[in-house]
């Protein structure tokens, strides 16, 4: 698992992926995003490449780009997806724990975060925390609602939904 | 009779655009035969579209009354269908024979309106919305030469519930996001 960040600018992600496959390296899943002027990446690659190895072979381009890079062993391999069955939505005046409120609520009935998404929204006076999550649960619906219905007091808003994914 | 091998990406016969259903004989009769064997056959698929196995007319087969609490038409074979209006959008998740093991955010109209006609010939209408309007819009892609994965939306688009304008639907609304799309309004 290789992990990228720095500030963002055109060009980081050709740089990297052409150094990676020049070097030997195959790319798999990925997800990149900027997240406040930071651009970051995280990527499964595959290949011959011990990590201090892979880490010399991105060090050139690091430098240039001003890129932090980081190397995990990871055991991961292609086709392991989960599907979600449930999308939670949260919207509340932004201030402190509302990350640790919702989750805290959710991991108490079991259920597994597959995508968490979270975005700062209105203005610098008055800041709208969003959080977007996608996962898994063995719950109903009902019983999901009931664990979050006591942030509604802390004006936490919690929209519980089920994802039903059509194969057609 | 017998279930057919199911086209997967990136076969390039899955941007085909399908012709119509001209003649409604015995050869029609067991071709959808075997696209129905094909769809229960495989993952439990509520639809299939002729071309998914390499019959390039205009046949689908759609059938969510498997999935509990969803409004429905029950087992439906549609040859010749046209989506004659569409009105709101919304956002679920899709998957797909012809696209193995990944599945994505897409944006459908809500409630359509159709045309179609029946394995003999017969012309049917119906008025659908949700999760079969869903379906069967996937399915007409499908026809069209479109996989779901040509409509993918980014899933951090997916911040708001989406409203629904009904105003839109009767013009350009959902209609207008359709690239591609033979049907237009």
């Amino acid at each position: 698992m290789l992990t990228l960040v720095g500030e963002d600018r055109p060009g980081i992600v050709a740089r990297v992926a052409t150094t990676l496959t020049e070097g030997g390296c195959n790319l798999g899943e990925a997800s990149m995003i900027r997240l406040g002027g930071n651009f970051t990446i995280m990527l499964m690659i595959s290949g011959e490449r011990s990590g201090p190895d892979l880490e010399r072979l991105l060090a050139p381009v690091a430098a240039e780009l001003h890129l932090r890079v980081h190397v995990d062993p990871a055991s991961g391999g292609l086709h392991r997806h989960l599907v979600p069955n449930i999308q939670v939505r949260v919207i509340g005046a932004d201030r402190a724990g509302i990350v640790a409120a919702v989750t805290t609520a959710l991991a108490q009935t079991g259920f597994n975060i597959l995508e968490l998404e979270s975005d700062v929204a209105g203005d610098a006076e008055r800041p709208v925390y969003i959080m977007n999550i996608q996962g898994c649960s063995e719950q109903t619906v009902e019983s999901l609602r009931d664990a979050v219905a006591g942030l509604h007091a802390q004006g936490i808003a919690v929209d519980i939904a089920p994802v039903e994914t059509l194969i057609g | 009779m017998g279930i057919r091998e199911i086209l997967r990406v990136p076969d390039e016969r899955l941007k085909q655009v399908s012709t119509p259903v001209a003649r409604f004989d015995a050869v029609l009769q067991l071709a959808i035969t075997e696209l129905e064997e094909t769809r229960l056959a495989g993952p439990a698929a509520v639809g299939i579209a002729a071309p998914q196995v390499g019959w390039f007319e205009r046949v689908v087969i759609v059938d969510v009354s498997t999935k509990k609490g969803v409004y429905n038409h029950g087992h439906l074979i549609l040859v010749n269908p046209e989506i004659e209006h569409w009105e709101g959008y919304e956002i679920g998740r899709e998957g797909c024979l012809s696209v193995p093991d990944y599945t994505g955010n897409v944006i459908r109209a809500t409630r359509i309106r159709l045309t179609a006609q029946d394995p003999r010939g017969k012309p049917l209408a119906f008025e659908m919305d949700g999760y079969e309007a869903r379906a069967v819009q996937h399915e007409i892609d499908h026809l069209d030469g479109l996989l779901f994965i040509d409509r993918v939306v980014s899933r951090r688009t997916d911040l708001f519930r989406r409203k629904v304008y009904a105003a839109q639907g009767a013009g350009s609304g959902a209609g207008g996001m359709q690239p591609g799309a033979r049907q237009g309004p």
